[in-house]
């Protein structure tokens, strides 16, 4: 959790979720954004449209005419050693989808923030993770924040994760849409120059440079395209002990600490809920009130979705007696969504098997109460208590 | 080509760092029949020379020709419009 200390040269202001990233995204001083109008992500590009029009910002602002061409000119912009931010949701992501691959693919370190939205139909504006969760395998980085803080914090941090040159991967940002996107909120911000020392000017590896003419995104059939995606492979492995390093030195500038999975009552929790985004609040919420009537549960919060903190998943999973893996998302047809499929496996390769149950919840905007997250807790009690999991997969409020 | 990379040496992004080196890739090996060309026939016309789209039919001074096996992908095209038919079709591998 992002515990708020004061450290001199912050400020407490107030700004939604959209606001504040555009605000991070300013004092990373970009050089490049290209995007295209989304809901509920517009604010952000309609702010940064703001400070480079207001001269707050020195950056050139691509208006485009689709998700596929702003993530395309992101590309380029990215390889001709410009640092560089879009942002999208739902809709937008799907039409960006072939170009998120060639965006990790070409090493290149753009930064998204993704207001994450329901893909239709039918048509809805409000929050699930599909699209986080459809951008998974495209080879991006993700973070998710819970709160405006955390999306500020964690925009300006996916910068430095991105552009190191032992990763050099993109990176999304979740922050869930309307949510965080459009609630205000208050946050402390960082001084320019604290920012600026923390992210010094890009170095690009390999730019476009007539001087030194090279071929960018060549073909490569059987004979190296294997090759590639195995040191693609390792680009991501390698980015896990940087972001640890990248939180590290975060937490030294902002006195705020961040770690790949936040938990709450997990040092001797029998049940334990994990979920994604801002929604862990009220999971916790719950438990806290639980834990005060002696029941004891647990919650465990990802930061960090892609690379997937397996370790440090299990490590606190260990002893649980029965787990409630959340998703605000469906994956049809398969053994379970998606952040169930990835927790499973995680507990598989460690040789652990508390019983596991899939609670959906929140689809395209639907409000998560404490009574179903309560509801959910009892289910894995229940289940504890009887050695049996009932219902694998529960639908929290469905009518 | 020379000898293929380990997934460890390969530049980042797939780059290819050293321009214009596909001089060096022969395609040649897609091929699946086999142009061979009987010189005691050949009337010299340079039909094939002129048809040939790759080009992979090699002109001499005294307009002899001679089929460049690093390039040609076997269309057959040649022994198509070969008026001697001096040019023959023939399997790869096979002889």
């Amino acid at each position: 959790m992002a515990a708020v200390t004061r450290v001199k040269g912050q400020r407490r202001v107030g700004m939604t979720g959209d606001e504040a990233v555009a605000y991070a995204v300013k004092q990373a001083d970009v050089d490049v954004i290209a995007a295209y109008p989304i809901t509920p992500q517009t604010i952000i590009v309609e702010r940064l449209a703001e400070y480079v029009n207001n001269g707050e910002l020195n950056a050139a602002f691509i208006p485009v005419e689709s998700e596929h061409s702003a993530l395309s000119t992101c590309v380029g912009a990215s390889l001709a050693g410009a640092r560089v931010f879009t942002a999208t949701a739902s809709q937008g992501l799907a039409l960006m989808y072939e170009i998120l691959w060639i965006a990790s693919s070409m090493r290149t370190t753009i930064v998204m923030a993704l207001a994450n939205r329901a893909l239709s139909a039918p048509i809805n504006i409000h929050c699930s993770h599909d699209d986080a969760y459809a951008a998974r395998d495209t080879g991006w980085i993700q973070f998710f924040a819970e709160n405006v803080q955390e999306a500020y914090d964690l925009t300006i941090q996916a910068f430095k994760v991105a552009e190191d040159k032992r990763v050099l991967l993109p990176t999304i940002i979740n922050l869930d849409g309307f949510i965080l996107s459009h609630s205000l909120e208050g946050l402390y911000v960082l001084s320019d120059n604290d920012v600026r020392k923390f992210l010094p000017p890009k170095e690009p590896v390999n730019p476009i440079d007539v001087e030194r003419p090279m071929t960018y995104g060549p073909l490569a059939l059987y004979d190296y395209y294997y090759e590639f995606k195995r040191a693609q492979a390792e680009a991501m492995k390698n980015s896990y002990p940087v972001i640890l390093e990248v939180f590290k030195e975060y937490e030294k500038i902002s006195g705020r600490r961040y770690a790949p999975v936040k938990e709450y009552g997990m040092e001797d929790a029998e049940v334990a809920m994990v979920i994604l985004g801002s929604s862990a609040g009220t999971a916790r919420y719950v438990a806290r009130r639980m834990r005060e009537r002696g029941e004891k549960v647990g919650v465990l919060s990802l930061t960090l979705y892609r690379p997937f903190p397996e370790k440090e998943i299990v490590e606190r999973l260990r002893g649980v007696k029965a787990a409630i893996i959340m998703d605000r998302s469906y994956s049809f047809g398969s053994p379970g969504a998606q952040l169930f499929m990835d927790i499973a496996a995680a507990l598989y390769n460690e040789g652990e098997r508390p019983l596991l149950i899939n609670a959906i919840y929140g689809l395209g905007g639907r409000d998560l109460t404490p009574e179903q997250v309560e509801a959910a807790f009892r289910a894995a009690f229940e289940a504890a208590k009887t050695g049996v999991v009932k219902e694998r997969e529960i639908w929290l409020g469905v009518r | 080509m020379s000898r293929l990379m380990s997934w460890r040496e390969l530049e980042i992004g797939c780059v290819v760092p050293e321009p214009g080196n596909s001089v060096r890739y022969k395609t040649g090996d897609w091929r699946a029949l086999r142009p061979v060309l009987d010189k005691s026939k050949c009337i010299k016309c340079l039909l094939c020379w002129v048809y040939c789209p790759e080009p992979a039919i090699i002109r001499h001074e005294d307009d002899s020709v001679e089929i460049d096996y690093n390039y040609c992908k076997g269309c057959g095209i040649c022994a198509n419009e070969c008026p001697v038919k001096a040019i023959t079709m023939v399997p790869e591998g096979g002889e």
